[in-house]
This record gives structure tokens, C-alpha cells and sequence, in this order.
């Protein structure tokens, strides 16, 4: 009886789960209902210019040059291929800008907790200064400083032997090609996959009978010595393809355009100086009787970086890292303002030209989106890893 | 036993350890503990020594600070004319002339507002007032049309003006967006909470550049037939969206770090879900996250950088423009140093505000 009296109370508009769905409905017949008006406007639109829909356009004839290309290309290849070309160049710029800023940013970050005044103020101006100027402004920096203060071809600098420096970027010796590079790369992949499985070998001898292993030297043996055997029984191949100026360019030798200098110089050094703090912040977090506990234990300086101090501070280090790696593939876009040829300019170029706007736009987004999702997948898999295991 | 007078001259008169003392205990303490230390204090003093003298003859002695091009393609130092004899082009950009003065003042009214807000004593109801007033006002200065102003055209808007308009509009109207977002991603409808994440994951996983391209080629495809909008109000569209989602972020930081019995206590004196968030914890969490807001700002502050892709007038754009002129050619580096020293200082002071503020709200820790 009074059961019933109170679900009569209870009008449908004060229960909060029928509550929940009518907001939820609402909400999304006005989403919809603006996506709605969105698309039917573009449709309309599209129509009246007379622009096909879809992706059709990707077989045609791209008919525009890419400046460098990482698999061969030509103007006559189709608008895939150019965009193909123009994802590698993103790859390639962000690969390697994300190793140089790890390592920069490790160095000045390190430099910053020294005890010597004069590092840590040097790291404190680096990072204040690299961090507080737009990228974008960096780029032109040193995009502009590569044209205006760098010689001609003609008078190019030459601070190492087998390496030049002028105005149309740099050009050094690069070994000549042979079949025994493939092997040896192979063999450095080997040698990775070696390392790892030492390393978890030894950390499981470690633990069962106490017995240590110098796994970091036996890594770096085995890496970088069954390339150089390699090397060695394919007989030394040592030809270096040493540039030579003929004309009025170089022939031969490594060439990187000032486009990508400038890029790669920009990201790495506006990135670092974020990755600084992160490492600076990570290493402070650790609480300082972590380290004396570790000495009271009577371990080594390099027992208690690896054991004690690197397993914590990497669990904090980690996130904001991931982010600042992203940024960095992102902040890579940046690229069509100074002309190197990333996925994004190669795409800005393909909608000028085929008027694909809508399809050029949601390419160059889901290609990022792809990038960021793998990255963060690859990087939440790591730090479940690295995690605290708490009872 | 005999007790020994205990000399205080005597111990006044004995002197501190000469490694802890003065100018020389400092050196030794702080560059030359141990040979490492040594080292490589004598490796960075040379470093600077080959290279500081050398620039500050550069940008300092042997410069050339208000003279006409041709004098400076002679000078061997740093030609700052180049600076000089455009700055109000560069800070101003198209902006008429003989109006120069409205712009000027709808900064000064910003520079005085966050001079306040800076100020956590100013902290008052007025200065909430404050801030509607003088980002209506700035507006009108800028855009001219009623009080007798001339109305001018936003296609001549640029410089300073405009990079600090696409900021602080930007975060101003991206705020509320963020907050109804964080709250969207922690609410308990599904619906709501995959719509919100889904917004904020997209926006966050591209880059803004790619937005820019959306509202500038795209935006106007999405509006009917004979409505269109200016380029400063499409890049303006895209910096809210983006600094939304970031806000948004921050702003879930804060909600996350509230206790759970706040909540609780606020479902237990009988508030319903608007009235909890506004009364009980939005007001705590948005406190708690104030100063990585200040990030926020900051990098909105160097991402409208980038509308000089889509071709507006900002204050990059100014100053690239004038070294693009065939009579200023070759003086990129003194411009460039220029804007960047103007980028830092605004970024450097709103970074140490906000280090400073978050010792000073860091007070309810036990």
C-alpha cells in the first residue's frame, strides 16, 4: 500500500533516469540536427559550384613536382602517390626530430638539476627562451638565417672534411651504396631484439639468485658489434660517395634541403626545451630519501639511477612525454609555412588544384588522428608497464 | 677546576672558512667543486667568450639603429632600422594611420586590465565587471561605426592588435565551452560523456593548422547560399574550438582532483547537479586549476602565430611582410629577434605569474 503511494509521487520528470534519457535525446536531436543543416548547406553548395564529392580524384595525374621524396616520385605519379611522398617527409622529419629532441631535451634537463651555477642558469635561459617563442616564429628564424647568412654554392663553408654548408642546405659524404647495408640493418634489428631479451634474461637471473649482469655493455656489444661483423665479412665496404661541386651544383654526397634543417631545427629545439622540464620535473619528483635509502643499502651510483631513481621517475615522466612527442609530430605541419613538402602542404597543394576541399581537409585529420591514436595506444601500453603494481 | 672566561672578541675574530666566504667561496662552490665541475666551467667560460663578445659588438656597438636602408646594407653591425622605421606598421599593420590611436588605446585598456587581474588583491566583484566593459569597448575602438568613430574595416586589422584580439577573445569565449565540455566528459549520461570525448579527442589529435584549413576553405561551404563571413571570424571560430578541448582537459584535471565527499555533502543538504557544480565545485576546481589556464593562455597566446598560414595580417605577418620588401631585404635576423623578444616577454611574464600564483593558492596543503 504505501509502496504504491510513493511510486505515484515519483512523477517521471523528478525520476532521474528518465530524466538522463530525455536530456541525452535532446542533446542529440540538436547535434544531429546542426550536423543536418551543415551538410545539407555543403551539399547545396557543392552542386552549385559543380564539385564532385568523394575521392575519386586520388588515380588522376598529380602533375606537381615534391621538392624531396624519400621513394621516387614524379609529376606524372597520381595525387596518392604525391600524398604518400608528402606522409613519409612527415615521418622522416618527425622520426628523427623526435630522437634528437629526446636526447637534447634529456641533456638540458640533467644540465638544469647540476650543481655547477653556471650549467643551470645556461639550461634555465635555454628553456625559458625556446619556450616562450612561437614555433612557428622559429622556423622563419632559422629558415631566414639559413638563406641570408650561409654562402652561395660556389663559396660553401666546409667545416668538415666531406661536408659543406651553403645556401642550398647541406651536403655531406654519405657511404656509396651496397648490398651489405641491408644486411647490416637487418643485424642492428637483431641486435635490438638481442638486447631485449638479455636484458629481461638477466633481470630474471637478477631476481632469483641475486647474481648481476652487465646488461647495459653487452646491449651496446651486441648492437652495434653484429653490424660491424657485417660489415667486416662483407669485406669492409668503406667507398664514401664524397659530394664535389660541379657547375653550379654538387654532385654526389647526402644533400638536406634548408627546408628541412630549418624544420627539423625548429621543432627539435622549440620541443627539447618542454622535454627539459618534464625530465627536471620527473627527477625531483622523486623524494630524496629514496636515494639515501638506496645508499644506506650500500648500492652503486648506477644501481640506484636504475633501480631506484629511473623506474619512478619515468612513471611520471611518461604522460606529459607522450604529449610533448605528439605535439611535435603535429607542430610538424608547420612545414608548408616554409616550403619543406609534409603530408600537410603535399594535401594543401592537392585541394588548390583539384578543388577537394572537404576530402583534403578530412585526410590531412584523419591521418593525424591516426597518428596520435597509434602513438597514445603505443605510449598508454608503456606506461601500464612502467606502473606502480600496488596491492 | 678553574672555568675559562669564555673571550667573545676572541671568537668574533675568528673568521669562516675561506670555501664558504665572499665572492671566492661562492666561485669555489658553485664552479669549481671537483675536476669535473672545473672543466667544464673553463669549456662553457671559453664558449662564451668566443661567441659574446662578438655578437654584443653586433647587436649593440657597431648596430644601426635609425637610418635609411642603403646605410645599413653598409653597416657591418645589426641594422635595428629596419625595426624602427616600420614599428607602427608592424604593431598596427593596414589600420589607418591617422587612426593608430584607437587600436593603441584598445590595447592599453587590455594591458591595464591584466595588470589588475595579475593582482590578486584586485581579486573583486568589480573587476569581473570590469572585464565585459573593456572587451566591448576594446571592440568598439577597434571596429569604429557609432560614437562618432569611423568605422573601419576588419580587412585592415593586423599587428599586435589582432594577435592579441584572436588570443584573449579566443580563451574568453573557448572558457565556457571548456567547462561544458569537462563536465560533459565526466557526466554519467553515455551519451553525453562519448559525445564530449569524441569532440575533445578529435580537436586534440590534429593539429591546429588543419582547423585553420577547415574554417578557411571549408567554413564557408557549411553556411547557405549569400552568408559569409570574414577570414578574422573563421580563424577566430577555429582558435575557440581548439583552445576549447585543451581547456576542457584542464579544466577535468580539477573536477577530478575534487573530493568525493564534496559531492556528497552537496547531495546530502538536497542540491540538484546545477546546483552542486555552481555552488560547491566548479568554484573550488576552477580555483585549483588557475594557473595551468595561464599555460593555456600562453600557448593560445603563441598559436594564433599560425593564422599567418591562412594569409591574416598578425603580427608575424607584419613583420615578415616588411622584410619581404625588396628595400629591407637581408635584415630577417633583427626582425625576427624583434618579434621574438615581444613573444617572450609576454609569455615569460603570464609563465612567472602563473608559477608565482600557484605558490600563493598552494596554501591548503597539509
Amino acid at each position: 500500500m504505501k509502496n504504491s503511494i510513493l511510486e505515484e509521487k515519483v512523477p517521471f520528470w523528478l525520476d532521474p533516469d528518465k530524466r538522463a534519457i530525455a536530456y541525452q535525446a535532446l542533446t542529440v536531436i540538436m547535434v544531429g540536427l546542426l550536423a543536418w543543416y551543415l551538410i545539407s548547406n555543403t551539399l547545396a553548395n557543392l552542386e552549385r559550384q559543380n564539385i564532385a564529392s568523394g575521392f575519386g580524384f586520388m588515380d588522376k595525374e598529380a602533375g606537381f613536382e615534391i621538392g624531396e621524396s624519400l621513394i621516387p616520385y614524379s609529376a606524372a605519379d597520381s595525387y596518392a602517390r604525391a600524398l604518400v611522398v608528402g606522409i613519409l617527409n612527415t615521418l622522416k622529419v618527425s622520426v628523427l626530430g623526435i630522437a634528437l629532441c629526446l636526447v637534447l631535451g634529456v641533456f638540458v634537463g640533467i644540465s638544469r638539476l647540476s650543481d655547477n651555477w653556471l650549467v643551470k642558469k645556461l639550461a634555465g635561459i635555454y628553456i625559458e627562451v625556446m619556450q616562450n617563442i612561437p614555433i612557428l616564429l622559429q622556423l622563419f628564424f632559422w629558415y631566414a638565417l639559413f638563406y641570408e647568412a650561409l654562402p652561395p654554392v660556389k663559396q660553401a663553408l666546409n667545416p668538415f672534411p666531406g661536408m659543406y654548408l651553403c645556401n642550398r642546405g647541406v651536403i655531406m659524404a654519405a657511404p656509396v651504396s651496397h648490398p651489405a647495408h641491408v644486411y647490416m640493418f637487418i643485424a642492428f634489428g637483431l641486435g635490438i631484439v638481442g638486447a631485449l631479451i638479455l636484458k629481461s634474461w638477466a633481470w630474471r637471473r637478477l631476481t632469483s639468485s641475486g647474481k648481476d649482469f652487465p646488461v647495459f655493455w653487452t646491449s651496446l656489444g651486441i648492437i652495434i658489434g653484429l653490424p660491424f661483423l657485417i660489415w667486416l665479412l662483407f669485406g669492409a665496404p668503406h667507398t664514401m660517395d664524397v659530394p664535389k661541386l660541379k657547375g653550379f651544383n654538387f654532385k654526389g654526397g647526402l644533400m638536406l634541403s634548408p627546408e628541412f634543417i630549418a624544420l627539423l631545427l625548429g621543432l627539435v629545439i622549440y620541443t627539447s626545451a618542454f622535454v627539459a622540464e618534464i625530465v627536471r620535473a620527473g627527477i625531483q619528483a622523486i623524494d630524496r630519501g629514496q636515494t639515501e635509502a638506496a645508499m644506506s643499502l650500500g648500492l652503486k651510483k648506477s644501481l640506484i639511477l636504475n633501480l631506484v631513481i629511473l623506474p619512478q621517475a619515468l612513471r611520471v615522466i611518461i604522460p606529459p612525454l607522450t604529449s610533448q612527442m605528439l605535439n611535435l609530430l603535429k607542430n610538424s605541419s608547420l612545414a608548408i609555412a616554409i616550403g619543406y613538402p609534409d603530408f600537410v602542404s603535399v594535401a594543401n597543394t592537392t585541394i588548390n588544384i583539384t578543388g577537394q576541399s572537404i576530402e583534403g581537409v578530412a585526410l590531412i585529420m584523419g591521418c593525424y588522428l591516426m597518428f596520435s591514436l597509434t602513438t597514445s595506444l603505443f605510449m598508454n601500453w608503456y606506461n601500464k608497464k612502467s606502473q606502480l603494481v600496488e596491492r | 677546576m678553574t672555568v675559562t672566561p669564555i673571550n667573545i672578541e676572541e671568537i668574533k675574530s675568528i673568521k669562516l672558512p675561506v670555501t664558504q666566504r665572499g665572492v671566492i667561496g661562492w666561485f669555489k662552490e658553485n664552479l669549481f667543486n671537483g675536476i669535473f665541475n672545473s672543466v667544464l666551467t673553463l669549456i662553457i667560460l671559453a664558449f662564451l667568450l668566443k661567441f659574446l663578445p662578438p655578437f654584443i659588438q653586433w647587436a649593440f656597438i657597431k648596430a644601426s639603429w635609425f637610418t635609411t636602408p642603403d646605410v645599413c646594407k653598409q653597416c657591418e653591425g645589426a641594422c635595428w632600422s629596419v625595426v624602427f622605421k616600420n614599428l607602427r606598421f608592424v604593431i598596427f599593420g593596414f589600420y589607418p594611420h591617422d587612426l593608430h590611436w584607437r587600436p593603441f588605446t584598445a590595447m592599453m585598456i587590455l594591458f591595464v586590465l591584466l595588470f589588475f587581474s595579475s593582482n590578486r588583491r584586485f581579486w573583486v566583484r568589480k573587476l569581473a565587471y570590469a572585464w565585459p566593459i573593456g572587451l566591448v569597448a576594446m571592440g568598439i575602438l577597434m571596429k569604429g561605426g557609432i560614437l562618432g568613430l569611423t568605422s573601419v574595416n576588419s580587412m585592415k586589422w593586423g599587428g599586435l592588435p589582432l594577435t592579441l584580439l584572436l588570443s584573449v577573445f579566443g580563451l574568453t569565449a573557448a572558457y565556457p565551452l571548456g567547462v561544458i565540455l569537462a563536465l560533459g566528459r565526466g557526466s554519467k549520461m553515455p551519451l553525453i560523456r562519448l559525445m564530449s570525448v569524441a569532440y575533445i579527442e578529435l580537436i586534440r589529435g590534429v593539429p591546429l593548422i588543419s582547423l585553420l584549413f577547415m574554417s578557411s576553405i571549408i567554413f564557408p561551404l557549411f553556411l547557405p547560399e549569400g552568408l559569409t563571413i570574414n577570414n578574422i571570424l573563421r580563424a577566430q571560430v577555429a582558435i575557440i574550438l581548439f583552445t576549447g578541448a585543451y581547456v576542457a582537459e584542464v579544466v577535468r584535471g580539477g573536477l577530478q582532483a575534487m573530493p568525493k565527499g564534496q559531492f556528497e555533502a552537496a547531495d546530502a543538504i538536497g542540491l540538484n547537479y546545477v546546483q552542486t557544480m555552481r555552488l560547491i565545485i566548479l568554484p573550488q576546481a576552477l580555483k585549483i586549476v588557475i594557473p595551468p589556464t595561464v599555460s593555456v593562455l600562453i600557448s593560445a597566446f603563441k598559436d594564433t602565430s599560425l593564422v599567418v598560414i591562412i594569409a591574416l595580417f598578425d603580427f608575424l605577418m607584419t613583420a615578415k611582410n616588411v622584410i619581404q620588401n625588396p628595400e629591407w631585404m637581408g635584415f630577417s635576423t633583427e626582425m625576427y629577434l624583434f618579434v621574438s623578444l615581444i613573444y617572450f616577454l609576454g609569455c615569460f611574464s603570464m609563465s612567472n605569474f602563473s608559477r608565482k600564483l600557484e605558490r600563493e593558492l598552494d596554501t591548503d596543503k597539509r
